[in-house]
């Protein structure tokens, strides 16, 4: 790996009893976007509370750009741009004002940040929003203008925390596009996401995070490869649930089921379609295995109740 | 002493930039009316009053005296209320951090903004009062420092109780259970020689007494008497008020 931009080595931290974060370790290189994913509760967020020196870690290193934290914290800062899981966008000022104010925190002039406002309205597709203030915006375009403030430092690294939770597919797909954008420029991101279609497309690698500990990393089509059978049928319809346990497990390297729905994973889907074919009742879907899978064969399917 | 402060300062102020003068008519107009009220309509039932050698007009001994209270309240709204609005339900602060500032520039910007806006409102009083012929002294100049020191000491106070926060409503044993109190004890509307003499004891040593004993005889184009000690004692609130404020921040901010 050519100097990557963040080095994170064994970090731990606990809260009281409970480890957090247990042994996590992760490197980003330059234009390198690297997805965390895993269930609430599973250290994503403490992870990225560390890199920016607002929680300290038990033990462990993390230095960025060549620098160590915590002792160049705001020198490691002023080359990231932040994206945090909930907008702390100012509701008394426009868009405009909101990114000359937030400039200002970097110690750059009101010159130099006024030159950059009008790229980052329009890359933001905020243009004709500048004088609006946040309370009249959608849900899509706070998160943009979130985003465009993330940049208003030009930063090397960017440390986004659920960019697209509670955006519309429109608003979400807009923001992929900026996304990926920004990594042809040559930026890198640290990208926290529940969506697994999102970590497929705009992620290189992806760290799986559970309890707070990592149990996988590599790229996603080399993950699906190593942990799950390329073929998934979906059954379900009356009495689907039964099938889990009949001789047609036999035809399926896995079975799992999630109420009232049977997943057969297999190498060979075609004998196992056949033989579902004698039941009236039921109805199946046969796709590849995806991330979500992957996800989901790691982290299991209960609900985290402590989230 | 670093300057990361001072953007956030300047953010606080272009906020406020915008709501000055509709905030401002707000801030003054409640001690205005005290004064009116108390000052013309008791004033004329209360004549005088008896300060040591001298005799006062009960008005100008009011007026002296809510100029203080204005100033305490001014700077506790602001470092209660309207900072915890920034640090809790905006996220402001949070958002600041993520760039290159620290919690303890935000809070320090925080606790200057607060003795700032307090001034502001303090000299929007006194020019009123002055123009009311309450307050005539030359000497009233020195009156403007004390106020502003006395607005940080008062935005350091309020800052402890904002760090201990889960909600508004804790602000309210703030408001009814220490200022209140103080307010009634440290002699802005009766002279606390009125007092039993251990309540009078105790009042002696509370912050805003220390404000009353030094802007007072300003009124009376007189200099305070014990001027230093009052200064000292509320360089002592302040600067211990400011420690504990900043500890128990950073232990909010901890996880």
């Amino acid at each position: 790996m050519r100097d990557a931009y963040l080095v994170c080595e064994s970090l731990n931290k606990s809260f009281g009893p409970t480890q957090v974060v247990n042994h996590v370790s992760f490197q980003i290189a330059p234009g390198e976007c690297l997805g965390v994913i895993g269930p609430n509760g599973a250290g994503k967020t403490t992870t990225i509370r560390m890199c920016l020196g607002l929680t300290q870690p038990d033990s462990g290193n993390i230095s960025a750009f060549g620098w160590k934290m915590p002792v160049d914290e705001l020198k490691i800062k002023s080359q990231l741009g932040v994206v945090s899981q909930f907008d702390t966008l100012d509701p008394d000022f426009t868009c405009a004002e909101n990114l000359m104010v937030y400039g200002r925190y970097f110690g750059h002039s009101i010159k130099d940040i006024a030159k950059r406002i009008p790229k980052l309205l329009e890359f933001a597709a905020l243009s004709n929003k500048a004088n609006a203030k946040p309370g009249e915006l959608s849900g899509g375009m706070k998160r943009r203008l979130s985003l465009a403030r993330a940049l208003i430092n030009d930063p090397k690294l960017l440390l986004l925390d659920e960019p697209t939770t509670g955006l519309d597919p429109q608003a979400r797909h807009l923001m992929w596009e900026r996304l990926q954008q920004l990594l042809q420029q040559g930026k890198s991101i640290l990208l926290t996401t529940h969506f697994m279609d999102e970590a497929e497309r705009l992620c290189h690698r992806l760290l799986v995070l559970d309890h707070g500990k990592t149990i996988a990393q590599g790229t996603p089509r080399d993950l699906i490869e190593e942990y799950l059978e390329p073929d998934v049928v979906e059954v379900f319809g009356t009495n689907a649930i039964s099938l889990a346990t009949s001789d047609l497990k036999n035809l399926a390297q896995r079975v799992e089921t999630s109420g009232e729905t049977v997943f057969f994973y297999t190498h060979r889907a075609q004998p196992l379609l056949q033989a579902l074919g004698v039941y009236q009742q039921i109805r199946t879907l046969h796709r590849p295995a995806n991330l979500e899978d992957l996800f989901l064969k790691l982290t299991g399917r209960q609900i985290r109740e402590e989230a | 002493m670093h300057l990361r402060f001072w953007p956030v300062f300047l953010r606080n102020f272009l906020v406020w930039q915008k709501l000055a003068i509709p905030s401002l008519i707000g801030n003054i107009a409640e001690p205005l009316m005290w004064l009116v009220a108390f000052g013309y309509g008791l004033g004329s039932l209360v004549g005088e009053v008896q300060l040591g050698e001298e005799k006062v007009r009960y008005l100008v001994f009011l007026a002296s005296g809510s100029i203080c209270m204005s100033a305490m309240n001014a700077a506790t709204f602001e470092a209660l209320y309207s900072a915890f609005s920034r640090m809790h339900v905006q996220k402001t602060w949070d958002g600041i951090m993520n760039a290159p500032v620290k919690l303890d520039d935000v809070l320090l910007a925080e606790m200057l903004w607060a003795g700032f806006k307090s001034l502001f409102t303090v000299t929007a009083i006194l020019f009123v009062m002055l123009a009311l012929g309450i307050g005539q002294s030359p000497k009233l100049l020195v009156a403007w420092p004390i106020l502003l020191g006395m607005g940080l000491t008062f935005s350091c106070m309020a800052l402890i109780f904002n760090a201990l926060a889960k909600g508004y409503d804790f602000f309210t044993y703030y408001f009814t259970l220490v200022l209140t109190p103080m307010t009634f004890l440290s002699g802005v509307f009766f002279p606390r020689d009125q007092l039993p003499p251990w309540i009078h004891m105790i009042s002696q040593w509370l912050p805003l007494t220390q404000a009353v004993e030094l802007i007072r005889p300003l009124f009376l184009d007189r200099w305070p008497e014990h001027a230093f000690v009052h200064v000292v004692v509320l360089m002592i609130y302040g600067v211990s008020s400011w420690m504990i404020a900043l500890h128990l921040t950073r232990k909010r901010f901890g996880r």
